[in-house]
């Protein structure tokens, strides 16, 4: 058995260590927030933080996860409350069919984590997931805004 | 009244999340975002597209499909606009392909094709919006024993000024839901619009953000299986032989279905279902095509340059005399290859078959597609299926004509009868199993006279029929119209014209790639007639404009594209312009392209302006994103998308070797909306047509070099 702690709870599940995570939270523990988009960590799709970091899970071993904190989507913000990331991308109308939000939306929140205050490069370079509806425009907008919004109000 | 088995929206509205306040330290906001899905709708139908319940909340029914284009949004905005309600308190759901079966085609057309969504389906929802106001009028007058022309509603509540009575729509829905409808209804007049023509906040979106979302792929059943699937990497190949022996015994294994041209293995999961696919030795028949290759495909599309007894799509004049007495001709050949759709969500089904029942979850452009395939493969009525949609993770075509994913997975479904299985392809399998852009080739001819005017131009276009290939349906006087676009119709006053099409089918699967023929053939029109105005000498914008001026929607955009882009004012050194027009789907589309050029062969886009004329906006915002999202699409596709052939199948597979734009190459975008007003047109796929012709002419006057063929890879070229 491997333990892992999924948004917030305890899950133990009988799988081969090698097993993808992304297989054993959207399979065998029915979360369905990180989506399959190619198998091979290149889309992004399938991010979740482990211990705070973004993965690509469909490439990442449930092994590894063991004994570790696992957040996807769903569980980014507590039930009934929404992150700032999420807020902003609500408020300018981020996503298109939405398949890939959720990965980039766990990619944004970690990056504001450690960067505040990212510049356009610095958003560059921690966004590399893929969205094939095009909505680059409006995440780089939302990141700013969530960054903003993050912000200590000034005493 | 009938029930749906849909899910229903609720939706949200930024309004709602700015009356909280931003905080600070990275906290959570404490706001509650409404719980966006539910199940079926209970309450009074008023007719096929308004369900009222006693609380006031409006179910307003959605036929087609949402795969990101806001349709399940803008459609709805429609309906309320004439129906008079409080938008609040609207909820949105989808209306049941199986419903419309048994209610004989009551919602219409549910597919999301075309970018026709709104343009074919505005008019009888106004309509149903409008004719649910008046029987809700009417019962609140009845009630009252007073006229109804003296009732008015607003906002879902009905007032009667003279006495001073008021009602909801809520408290007479029952009354107004056993009334006639009226034969004729009054529809408002555009410019009297409340709620159409605002941006409203799409309904879907909140559930995105939140994780809630459901696609397709997410479907989760009691004791549902998992299958992956190989297909025959040749192109209409067989299954000759599959051994299982290595995966015999393995963990969570069920069973292998063999089918006619693939091979599914359904585990208790689906990585174990692929892993083990992966072991099985799989011998194919792959038919007479397993020597096919690009170079092949390109000769074979070549020959149609010379083909005999082509038929002849725009005819004007006498073009072949006009061209001899040309003091100048200009002659080119253009090649835009296949494109696959890579849609985020790759396809898949889930599909139970309960004796002669059956029951499809997925994503889907057309519900009543998926619906007849379902009922096709399986052997039964059309009665006995139904498909229950969700958000579709993209479409752009790939989930609309085709349907050949349900198929599929209801054969695979059908050897474990009562049992739920849900089929999922690999992403090399959807790259490989595609219905591609066509590759198709243009010879274009025109004639200059002395003071550089066309007076002459032929074209010739060689492509594969989608029409005769995917839909299987006969082609008129020979002619696939979706190859044909831009030519057929061809805006420009030049005075002798000759368009023609040969049909170059091949074994490679074709189909609707979005913007389709509005794709390609603005490259080949648009880059020649860029090649005309240098051979004239003349500015390529103000060259249009002449030819343009007894059209006045093309030119209307030209102009309002050109005027924002500031065509004409002088640009940095070393940066410069190309510019395009087109008429994609009833609207008319047009771009500026700013760009500078290395020495390394290195593009920068300082700057894309892109514009429509769609007649009508319901929603900007998110017309908006629908032309942003088309640079990203169409740039993807110019620098780098081409699906070449080897040995009878596709050479790419995943997004290593099928390249996908990211962040850090989004150039800056800006968008004009120019509603003219008067017609409706399409906007999802228009937004493309002018991007690559733009980005083509702005690279040919920054470094001398005509680009006549795609990817832009293969000329060297690549973003800074």
């Amino acid at each position: 058995m491997i333990k892992l702690t999924v948004n917030g709870k305890s899950r133990s599940v009988d799988v081969e260590p090698e097993m993808p995570l992304l297989w054993v939270l959207r399979d065998v523990l029915d979360v369905k927030g990180p989506k399959f988009g190619c198998g091979i960590a290149q889309c992004g799709a399938c991010t979740v933080h482990v211990n705070g970091e973004p993965v690509r899970s469909c490439s990442f071993p449930v092994s590894a996860a063991a004994g570790k904190k696992v957040v996807t989507i769903e569980g980014l913000a507590p039930r009934g409350r929404v992150h700032p990331v999420q807020k902003a991308w609500i408020d300018h109308e981020v996503p298109q069919c939405g398949y890939c939000q959720g990965g980039q939306i766990l990619v944004a929140a970690a990056l504001l984590k450690k960067n505040p205050d990212p510049s356009d490069k610095d958003i560059d370079e921690a966004m590399t997931n893929i969205c094939r509806c095009g909505t680059y425009a409006r995440m780089r907008t939302a990141i700013h805004a969530a960054a903003k919004s993050m912000k200590p109000a000034k005493a | 009244m009938t029930k749906t088995m849909n899910q229903t929206f609720v939706p949200s509205r930024r309004r709602f999340l700015k009356t909280t306040a931003a905080i600070g330290g990275g906290l959570t906001v404490g706001i509650a975002i409404p719980e966006a899905l539910a199940q079926g709708s209970k309450g009074a139908e008023i007719n096929v597209w308004v369900v009222v319940q006693p609380n006031d909340i409006v179910i307003i029914r959605y036929a087609r499909s949402e795969m990101g284009q806001g349709s399940m949004t803008s459609a709805p905005m429609l309906v309320a606009e004439e129906l008079e309600c409080d938008w609040r308190k609207v909820k949105v759901e989808y209306a049941s392909p199986n419903a419309n079966v048994r209610r004989k085609r009551a919602w219409g057309d549910m597919a999301s094709v075309g970018s026709r969504t709104i343009r074919n389906s505005q008019e009888y929802l106004r309509k149903g919006g409008a004719t649910a106001r008046e029987m809700l009028i009417a019962a609140a007058a009845k009630k009252w024993r007073v006229p109804a022309s003296e009732c008015v509603a607003e906002k879902s509540v009905i007032r009667h000024a003279a006495s001073g009575r008021k009602t909801s729509f809520g408290k007479v829905a029952n009354d107004a839901a056993k009334l006639e409808a009226p034969k004729e209804v009054k529809l408002k007049d555009p410019k009297d619009w409340k709620l159409a023509g605002t941006s409203v906040k799409r309904i879907d979106i909140p559930a995105t953000v939140m994780g809630r979302q459901r696609y397709g792929i997410d479907t989760q059943l009691s004791k549902m299986v998992y299958a992956a699937v190989a297909q025959c990497p040749v192109f209409g190949g067989k299954l000759k032989s599959a051994d299982e022996s290595k995966i015999q015994g393995r963990r969570g294994i069920i069973k292998v279905v063999k089918l006619e041209g693939a091979v599914a293995v359904i585990a208790d999961n689906w990585w174990r279902a692929k892993e083990a696919l992966n072991d099985i030795a799989v011998d194919w028949d792959v038919g007479t095509h397993g020597g096919v290759t690009s170079e092949s495909i390109m000769e074979f599309l070549r020959a149609g340059f010379t083909q005999p007894g082509v038929p002849v799509v725009n005819k004007k004049g006498e073009v072949d005399k006009a061209l001899s007495s040309a003091t100048k001709v200009i002659e080119a050949d253009y090649y835009t290859p296949y494109l696959a759709h890579s849609c985020m969500e790759p396809m898949g089904a889930t599909v139970q078959i309960k004796g002669d029942k059956v029951d499809v979850w997925c994503s889907t452009q057309t519900g009543e597609g998926t619906l007849a395939t379902a009922a096709k493969a399986a052997g039964v009525p059309l009665e006995n299926v139904e498909v229950h949609r969700t958000q579709a993770g993209g479409g752009f075509g790939r989930r609309g004509g085709s349907q050949d994913y349900t198929r599929t997975a209801v054969q695979i479904a059908m050897a474990m009868p009562g049992v739920p299985v849900k089929t999922l392809w690999t992403r090399e399998e959807d790259t490989q199993h595609d219905f591609y852009r066509p590759a198709a080739m243009y010879r274009l001819k025109a004639g200059l006279d002395a003071s550089g005017n066309p007076v002459g131009w032929t074209t010739r276009i060689a492509m594969p029929s989608i029409v005769a290939t995917l839909l299987h349906l006969p082609l008129k006087n020979g002619i696939d119209p979706p190859a044909v676009e831009g030519f057929q119709e061809f805006p420009y006053s030049v005075p002798n014209v000759r368009m023609e099409y040969a049909q170059r089918d091949t074994h490679v699967p074709v189909g609707f790639w979005r913007t389709v023929g509005w794709s390609q053939n603005p490259i080949a029109r648009e880059c020649f007639m860029d090649e005309l105005a240098h051979a004239a000498g003349k500015d390529p914008y103000e060259f249009r404009r002449a030819l343009l001026a007894h059209e006045k929607r093309p030119l209307g955009i030209l102009e309002a594209v050109a005027k924002a882009a500031d065509w004409g004012k002088p640009l940095p050194a070393g940066v410069f312009r190309g510019i395009s027009v087109a008429e994609p789907y009833g609207s008319y589309s047009s771009a500026v392209i700013e760009l500078s050029v290395n020495n390394k062969k290195e593009i920068t886009i300082h700057r894309i302006v892109t514009g429509i004329d769609c007649g009508y906006v319901v929603n900007p915002d998110n017309v908006a994103a629908q032309l942003q999202g088309s640079v990203v699409y169409a740039l993807t596709a110019g620098l780098w998308g081409e699906i070449t052939i080897k040995d009878g199948r596709a050479e790419q597979g995943n997004f290593d070797t099928y390249r996908m734009m990211r962040m850090s190459e989004m150039p800056k975008v800006e968008v004009v909306l120019a509603p003219s007003g008067g017609f409706w047109g399409g906007v999802g796929e228009p937004g493309q047509a002018a991007i690559i012709p733009s980005l083509l002419n702005a690279i040919f006057a920054a470094t001398g070099t005509r680009i006549r063929s795609l990817p832009l890879k293969n000329h060297g070229l690549t973003l800074a």
